[in-house]
C-alpha cells in the first residue's frame, strides 16, 4: 500500500473473475449484433458466419454465471437474485435480462433458425442423439413450407427484439459500474455505451477469428466478402468506441475535478502496462491502424486475411485490458484521493488465474459440443476445398 | 387454417415457457422466507437475530450499584466523564456474575499512556506528557490515583 | 421506561426474566423499545479526539470484529498551511492501539474517528442485489448474515470504506451502531469506552436529545456532503481537508 487508504479499502473486493464477467457476456452481445447484422439488416454478405455467432454467444452465455459464482461468499444463496429481487438494484435487475436475454432472445432464435436441421435429424439419426434431437422438437416435426416461413418471421421479430436486448445484456453491466458514485473512476454516464461498444468490437472480432479458425479445421475456403465485410464492421465500431474512449480521457483531463490527480498517477504507474500498453497502443491504435490500412489500400488476400487475424487477437487482449482497467484499476485507488494499493493474483485459488483461464477455455469446448450437436454448416460443404495460404 | 397449423410448434414453445413461469412462481411461493417484507424489501427476522447478540459491554449504569465508592470518588476528578468500561474492559460477564467473573485489572503500563502520551495531533488543552521523561521508569499509579488522578482534587497518592 | 441493568439487578429475580427476555432480543415486542420512536445517528466531536483508540478496541470486542478489519477506526490528519487538498493522513492499524509519535512538527494535526454513517440515503443499500442490507424503520443500516450472498456490489458503494468482506462469515459486514445494545437502552461500545465524549450516539427523533442544541449552537459537518448520502454522523469542527 502506498500513501493513505481507509483501511477497509487495502483489499480488493473484485477480482480477475470479475474482470471475466463483463469481458464474457460482451462477446455474448458482439457476437449476437453481428448476426442480427445479416437477419434483420439483410447484409448478405455476413450470413456465413449467421450461425456461428450465435452459437458462440450462447457457449459464451452458458459460461458467464460462473466467474459470478465462485467469487460470491454464499453461492448457494444465489437463487435469492430471483426470489427478493431489489428492483433498485441494477445487478439484481440484471438476473432477469440475463434470463430474458438466454430464454426468449438467444434460445429461441437458435431453436428457429435450426428448426428444420433438428427435425430431420431426430428423422435421420441413432441412439442417444436421436433422443436429443427428438426432445429438442418440442415434438413438433411439421418443416412444411408454411411452418419454415412462419420460423422465419418469428426469427426475424425475435432478432429485433433481440438487438435492444443484447444492447440491454451488456450495457446493464456497464451500468452496474456507471452507476456507483462512490468510485469516479466507475462513476460516468457513458460507462454504459463504452461497455457497450468495447463488446461490440471484442464480439464481431471473436467471430471473425472463429470463422477462420473454423475454416482453417474444416479446410473450406474462406468467402473473402463475408470476411472483409466483418472486418469493415469492426473497424467502423471500432472507430466509434475509440472516440467514445477518448472523449472520457479528453473530459477528465480537462475537467480535472478532485479525484483526477489520483486517477492520472494510478494509470502512470499501476496501470502503466494494461492501460497505455496493452490497452491503448497493441489493443486499440494497433488494430485501428491495421484495419484502417485495409480500408484504403488493397492488399492481397492472404496478406488481409493476416492483418485481420493480428488485429482481432490484438482487439481481444485489448479488450480483456479494458475490463482490467475498469474493474481492478477502479480499486486500486483510495475513495481519499490519497494512496493506492495493489492486486496480487494467485494462481491456483477460488477467484486465482488458474480459473480464469479455465473459465476462459470453457466457452471454445461448449461451443466444440454445440457445432457437433447444431452444425452450422450444409451437410455438403464438409468435402471441399483445400484452406489456402492461411498460416 | 393451415397458418394455425403451421404455428403449431410455436404453440409448443410458448407452453414450455408458461411451464417455466408457473414453476418459478410455485418456487417463489415456497422458498422466500416468511418475514421478508415485515418492514421493507428484506427479512424482518433479521432485525432479531441481530438483536439477539450477547452484550460484552455492561455500560455505565450498572457499575454504580456494587461500586457507589469509587464512583464517588471518580465523580470528584478529572475522570468523572470517563465510563469504568473505558480502562476495564467489557464486563457485562462481571455484571452478570459479580461473585464468579473477577475483572483482571489494567495493566497501566499500557493503560495510561494510550490516552496521555504526548502527540501532537491532540487537542491542545488536554493532559499529555511525554512518558519517559514522566515517568521516570516508575508506573503512572505511583504517584497517581487513576479514579481521580488530579492532585487538586485530592487525587495525590 | 427504559430498564438498566441496576434496577435489573435489585429486583432479582422478576428482573432476571425480564433481563433474559430483553437479552433475547425482540426489540418490538420487548416494552420499552418502539422503533418508530427513535431515529438513530451520532455525534463526532474533533475538538475533543485524542485518538486513544478506545473506541475501535471496544467495538472490536463487543462485536467481534476480525482482525485487520475495522467497523470503526481513527486517522491522524497533518495540515499543512494552506495545502487543505494534500492531508498527509495515517492510520496505523486503524488506530486500535493508538497513535505513535508523529515525525511530522509544525501545521495542522488532529483526529477524525469515522464509522459507518447511516445514511438515509444509502448507496449501499440501493444496490444490495437481494435486500441483504437494509434500513431498519429507526434508521440504523444492517447487514443481514443469513442472507447476503457475498457479491460485495454494497462495498463497493460505499463512498466511506466503512464496509468489509467478513473472512470468516464471507457475507459483508460493517457498524450496526450496536443495534443489539441501542434498542435495550444503552449505548454503542464505542461511545462507551470513548474517555473524553468526542463520541456521542444521538436520537435525533428525541426532542431532549442534546444532539439538537449542539447542532444549533457549533458548526456541523457531515463527510462528502456532494455525494447526497444523507449521513446522520455529524461531526463538530470537520476540517476541509478531511476526506
Amino acid at each position: 500500500m502506498e500513501g493513505f487508504m481507509y483501511p477497509n479499502e487495502v483489499e480488493l473486493q473484485w477480482s480477475v473473475l470479475i474482470v471475466l464477467y463483463p469481458f464474457l457476456t460482451g462477446l455474448v452481445a458482439g457476437a449476437f449484433i453481428l448476426a442480427s447484422l445479416e437477419r434483420v439488416f439483410r447484409v448478405e454478405a455476413v450470413k456465413p458466419t449467421y450461425r456461428l455467432a450465435l452459437l458462440t454467444a450462447l457457449a459464451f452465455l452458458i459460461v458467464a454465471p460462473l466467474p459470478l459464482q465462485l467469487h460470491l461468499g454464499h453461492p448457494e444463496r444465489s437463487l435469492e437474485m430471483y426470489l427478493t429481487p431489489h428492483r433498485a438494484s441494477a445487478m439484481a435487475m440484471f438476473g432477469f435480462v440475463y434470463l430474458w436475454y438466454l430464454m426468449a432472445v438467444l434460445l429461441l432464435e437458435i431453436w428457429l433458425d435450426y428448426r428444420r436441421d433438428i427435425v430431420l435429424m431426430a428423422q435421420s439419426s441413432t441412439g442417444p442423439k436421436r433422443q436429443l434431437y427428438r426432445l429438442l422438437t418440442l415434438g413438433s416435426y411439421n418443416i412444411s413450407p408454411g411452418a419454415l416461413h412462419v420460423d422465419d418471421r418469428a426469427g426475424w421479430v425475435i432478432t429485433l427484439v433481440g438487438i435492444p436486448s443484447a444492447f440491454l445484456l451488456h450495457g446493464y453491466v456497464g451500468f452496474i459500474f456507471g452507476s456507483v458514485k462512490a468510485n469516479p473512476w466507475w462513476s460516468t454516464p457513458m460507462m454504459p455505451v463504452v461497455f457497450l461498444f468495447s463488446a461490440m468490437v471484442s464480439g464481431i472480432a471473436l467471430v471473425l477469428l472463429m470463422y477462420m479458425v473454423t475454416s482453417l479445421i474444416r479446410r473450406t475456403a474462406i468467402d473473402m466478402n463475408c470476411l472483409d465485410t466483418i472486418a469493415k464492421y469492426l473497424f467502423y465500431t471500432f472507430v466509434i468506441d475509440f472516440s467514445l474512449e477518448m472523449l472520457d480521457l479528453i473530459h477528465r483531463i480537462y475537467e480535472a475535478d478532485e479525484s483526477f490527480r489520483s486517477l492520472d498517477f494510478m494509470v502512470h504507474t499501476r496501470l502503466f502496462v494494461s492501460q497505455i500498453v496493452l490497452q491503448i497502443f497493441v489493443g486499440t491504435l494497433t488494430p485501428l491502424v491495421l484495419l484502417a490500412l485495409t480500408q484504403f489500400v488493397k492488399f492481397s488476400e492472404l496478406v488481409r486475411k493476416r492483418i485481420y487475424a493480428l488485429a482481432a487477437i490484438l482487439t481481444m487482449i485489448g479488450i480483456f485490458a479494458m475490463r482490467w482497467n475498469v474493474v481492478i484499476g477502479g480499486q486500486l485507488f483510495s475513495k481519499s484521493f490519497l494512496g493506492y494499493t495493489s492486486y496480487k493474483v494467485a494462481f491456483v485459488t477460488k477467484e486465482g488465474l488458474l480459473p480464469a483461464i479455465i473459465l476462459l477455455i470453457l466457452p471454445f469446448v461448449i461451443l466444440y459440443a454445440l457445432i457437433k450437436i447444431l452444425p452450422p454448416w450444409q451437410a455438403g460443404d464438409a468435402a471441399t476445398v483445400q484452406a489456402d495460404g492461411i498460416d | 387454417m393451415s397458418k394455425f397449423e403451421d404455428s403449431g410448434h410455436l404453440a409448443r414453445v410458448a407452453a414450455v415457457f408458461l411451464l417455466g413461469v408457473v414453476a418459478f412462481v410455485a418456487l417463489r411461493a415456497a422458498v422466500i422466507p416468511k418475514s421478508y417484507g415485515r418492514y421493507g424489501p428484506y427479512r424482518g427476522d433479521a432485525l432479531e437475530e441481530i438483536t439477539a447478540r450477547p452484550l460484552a459491554y455492561a455500560g455505565h449504569d450498572a457499575c454504580e450499584g456494587c461500586h457507589s465508592d469509587v464512583l464517588e470518588i471518580k465523580s470528584k476528578g478529572w475522570h468523572a466523564h470517563v465510563n469504568c468500561e473505558s480502562c476495564h474492559g467489557p464486563l457485562a460477564k462481571h455484571a452478570n456474575d459479580p461473585g464468579s467473573v473477577i475483572p483482571v485489572k489494567p495493566d497501566v503500563a499500557k493503560l495510561c499512556v494510550r490516552c496521555h502520551s504526548e502527540n501532537i495531533a491532540k487537542p491542545n488543552g488536554f493532559p499529555q506528557v511525554d512518558a519517559k521523561e514522566h515517568a521516570q521508569g516508575q508506573l503512572c499509579n505511583t504517584c497517581h490515583q487513576p479514579h481521580s488522578p488530579g492532585f487538586d482534587a485530592g487525587g495525590k497518592k | 421506561m427504559i430498564l438498566n441493568r441496576r434496577q435489573i439487578l435489585l429486583l432479582l429475580p422478576a428482573a432476571a426474566v425480564a433481563w433474559d427476555f430483553l437479552v433475547a432480543g425482540t426489540p418490538e415486542e420487548a416494552p420499552s423499545y418502539k422503533m418508530s420512536d427513535h431515529w438513530w445517528g451520532m455525534l463526532l466531536d474533533i475538538t475533543k479526539c485524542i485518538g486513544c483508540g478506545s473506541c475501535v478496541r471496544a467495538c472490536a470486542m463487543e462485536n467481534d470484529v476480525p482482525d485487520g478489519y475495522f467497523r470503526t477506526w481513527v486517522e491522524r490528519y497533518h495540515v499543512v498551511d494552506w495545502h487543505i487538498e494534500n492531508p498527509l493522513v495515517d492510520s496505523p492499524g486503524g488506530g486500535e492501539e493508538g497513535f505513535p509519535p508523529n515525525s511530522e512538527t509544525g501545521g495542522k494535526n488532529f483526529f477524525v474517528p469515522k464509522l459507518c454513517n447511516h445514511c438515509v440515503d444509502s448507496p449501499c443499500t440501493q444496490v444490495c442485489p437481494v435486500g441483504a442490507t437494509f434500513h431498519t424503520p429507526d434508521g440504523v443500516v444492517l447487514v443481514d448474515y443469513n442472507y447476503c450472498l457475498g457479491c460485495r456490489y454494497c462495498i463497493q458503494a460505499c463512498p466511506y470504506g466503512c464496509r468489509f468482506f467478513h473472512p470468516n462469515r464471507h457475507t459483508a459486514e460493517k457498524c450496526t451502531l450496536c443495534y443489539h445494545r441501542i434498542t435495550k437502552g444503552l449505548t454503542t461500545a464505542c461511545c462507551e469506552a470513548c474517555p473524553t465524549g468526542a463520541r456521542q450516539l444521538a436520537d435525533l427523533k428525541n426532542p431532549n436529545d442534546p444532539i439538537h442544541a449542539f447542532l444549533k449552537n457549533h458548526t456541523v459537518q457531515v463527510l462528502k456532503p456532494h455525494l447526497a448520502t444523507g449521513a446522520k454522523v455529524f461531526y463538530n469542527g470537520l476540517d476541509g481537508s478531511v476526506r
